[in-house]
């Protein structure tokens, strides 16, 4: 009984200290951030501004730069993910599928800045000499794909992120497929269903909020996803529909700006914007939380 | 009670365990009274600090230097904040900065170094480029290789119908402070906007983290102008570009025309008590885009090792400090100055 009650305490005293770093973490930030925020007020989210020699600070450029290239890299990575998971629980043989599945998931285990490296040196002359004259030559007429062959940019950034969280995407719907049960799948074939549409009909839609679940982990992980961006982003405070124009994400410019902050005004903006992206990784993980719970209810009505 | 007595028997071993190390490491490292100093700065002397440091062990074996680079800006964090004995920066300290000081600080020039342009056309020619033209560069106002103006200060060369996409650094960076400096100094447009900083608001182009991310953008893309460390494109042979400077010749980075640019502004160096920028030297032979880097002493450094510390600095103003200097692609200073660095380092009276 004593034991039990020392375990008690300490299993709780872990997980004050757990919630005790968060919140210290946000004070922190939130206390850095305060002569930025003053300046400006709440226009410091929505300002384009990004000017260290004049002081003049604004998130708004980041903000677009986390947001889009973290979405861009979900609507590269779900799909493909989303069919490797089903490959692996569905279609492969069953002798490939462990091997398989463990390669997927060393991906996640390479370090983002060998990610970096990849992207420049394969990744952006890919993009610079087949990606670019594919689809500026084609399609240059739209502003989304009007900008300059560099091979870094919006596109490679979102196309690196895209990789880097396709093992997390994969194997948190692998999990989820194959936690269908079996009986479903059988009941869907003796109805006379095709593979095809025992599979959507059986395993997808049964998996819809559990499949959400794990592309809003991905996108966590893009969101926050800081040197192999840095280095192929191209760095440049700027706000583009075009997929070829250099762009800057949060975390980057923090990376980049953080060592050699000259002034306590440019260290309090970043640190504005390390508040900003908090924020947005909460904001989404709350939201998702609540889509889930809402697809939850109703599929299983 | 069995539980109990095990953990004081391995308490009591532990303990004794470790007062044997203790009394073991005693006599090697606490009984020669080694006097340990701390430093944290600017990255771009690293290289040169770490060897002096390890070079100076042969000197006074009594004064170990620990250096940390963690860039200039960091430095003088660390030493408004007294985390460190001294600072060292490419960059004087500002009003804002100086004014947090406890005491005054002390800058001690070290060497220096310079900014090369370096670019990527077909067959790398050798490239002559006037102030104006670089910085109109820089703004974005020249935008193709073959411009007229380009041409001018370049026949012979076959410059091609190519875009010209700027290479800058990413991270806030001394590189950045020096080649902005520069354009500020030529370019009275640069001066209002953007400026000069570590980080500066680029009118155009694309950023790369470091020396070796610009250095990337260069070699992978045709058409790039980017600007590295001198060392950098030196041990990498990058192509750089000579630059017009003051007296109106064309000047390659080298560590002899960066030396040549603080000789020709002697005087106003020990003027300004060491805090002098020397971008656009005036000097013959001087390369334009030059800079001094410093050590950063404050006046309230403790007596125990003030005294270590100032003969190290002596020492780093010697013939063989500064060929040591040389020999990893830094520039020496000037005789001139070295004396009245030595002077003025006699001079300092700390607490």
């Amino acid at each position: 009984m004593r034991s039990d009650d020392v375990f008690n305490l300490t299993l709780r005293a872990l997980a004050v200290t757990v919630i005790a770093g968060f919140l210290a973490l946000t004070w922190f930030l939130w206390k850095s951030a305060m002569p930025a925020l003053e300046a400006t007020g709440a226009a410091f989210a929505w300002r384009t501004e990004w000017d260290p020699v004049l002081g003049d600070f604004g998130a708004l450029p980041f903000l677009w730069g986390t947001l889009v290239s973290s979405l861009l890299a979900l609507m590269l990575s779900a799909p493909v993910s989303i069919g490797a998971a089903l490959f692996l629980t569905d279609i492969a043989p069953r002798g490939i599928r462990a091997p398989i599945a463990f390669l997927i998931e060393m991906l996640a285990a390479i370090p983002s800045v060998v990610y970096g490296i990849w992207g420049i040196f394969v990744l952006a002359p890919f993009v610079r000499e087949y990606v670019h004259p594919l689809l500026n030559g084609n399609l240059g007429f739209l502003p989304l794909f009007d900008g300059p062959p560099f091979g870094l940019g919006m596109l490679t950034a979102a196309m690196v992120l895209a990789v880097m969280i396709t093992p997390t995407i994969t194997a948190v719907c692998r999990e989820v497929f194959r936690s269908v049960p079996d009986p479903l799948r059988e009941a869907a074939t003796g109805l006379g269903a095709t593979r095809w549409e025992m599979i959507r009909l059986a395993v997808i839609k049964t998996s819809i909020s559990g499949i959400f679940g794990a592309m809003i982990l991905g996108l966590g992980r893009a969101l926050g996803e800081t040197m192999a961006v840095t280095m192929v982003i191209g760095n440049r405070p700027d706000i583009s529909i075009s997929l070829f124009k250099p762009a800057a994400t949060m975390a980057s410019v923090i990376a980049n700006e953080y060592a050699e902050a000259q002034g306590d005004a440019h260290l309090s903006a970043l640190a504005a914007i390390g508040l900003v992206l908090l924020l947005v990784s909460s904001l989404v993980n709350i939201g998702a939380r609540w889509i889930i719970k809402r697809t939850e209810s109703k599929t299983h009505v | 009670m069995l539980a109990k007595s095990t953990s004081r028997t391995i308490a009591a071993t532990v303990t004794s365990g470790l007062m044997l190390g203790f009394a073991s490491l005693t006599p090697a490292t606490v009984a020669k009274s080694e006097t340990l100093i701390n430093g944290a700065g600017a990255t771009f002397p690293q290289p040169l600090y770490s060897r002096w440091f390890s070079d100076y062990r042969a000197v006074d074996k009594s004064v170990a230097i620990n250096y940390q680079g963690v860039g200039s800006s960091g430095g003088i964090r660390q030493l408004l904040t007294g985390t460190v004995d001294f600072g060292a920066s490419d960059e004087p300290m500002n009003a804002e900065e100086s004014a947090k000081a406890k005491s005054p600080v002390h800058h001690i020039p070290a060497a220096m170094g310079a900014v090369a342009l370096s670019y990527n056309l077909p067959g790398n020619p050798a490239l002559k480029l006037t102030p104006d033209v670089i910085a109109d560069m820089f703004l974005g106002k020249i935008t193709k290789w073959n411009d007229a103006r380009v041409a001018e200060t370049n026949p012979g060369v076959k410059l091609p119908d190519v875009a010209i996409m700027i290479a800058y650094r990413s991270d806030g960076s001394g590189t950045t402070a020096i080649m902005t400096e520069y354009l500020s100094a030529v370019s009275p447009a640069w001066k209002t906007k953007p400026g000069q900083g570590k980080s500066v608001k680029w009118p155009t182009g694309l950023g790369g983290k470091g020396n070796a991310g610009v250095a990337g953008m260069i070699k992978q893309n045709p058409g790039t102008l980017g600007y590295v460390e001198l060392v950098y494109a030196v041990s990498n042979k990058l192509p750089v570009a000579a630059i017009k400077n003051a007296a109106g010749e064309f000047v390659e980075p080298s560590i002899a025309a960066v030396t040549a640019a603080a000789k020709a502004r002697t005087k106003e160096i020990i003027a300004a008590d060491f805090k002098l920028s020397i971008v656009n030297s005036p000097g013959k032979g001087a390369y334009p885009i030059s800079s001094m880097t410093w050590l950063l002493v404050p006046e309230n450094m403790p007596a125990s090792k003030s005294g270590p510390f100032a003969g190290f600095l002596k020492w780093s103003m010697g013939d063989a400090a500064q060929k040591t200097a040389e020999s990893l692609h830094y520039a020496a200073l000037p005789k001139e100055v070295r004396a009245a660095a030595l002077e003025r380092i006699g001079k300092i009276k700390f607490k």
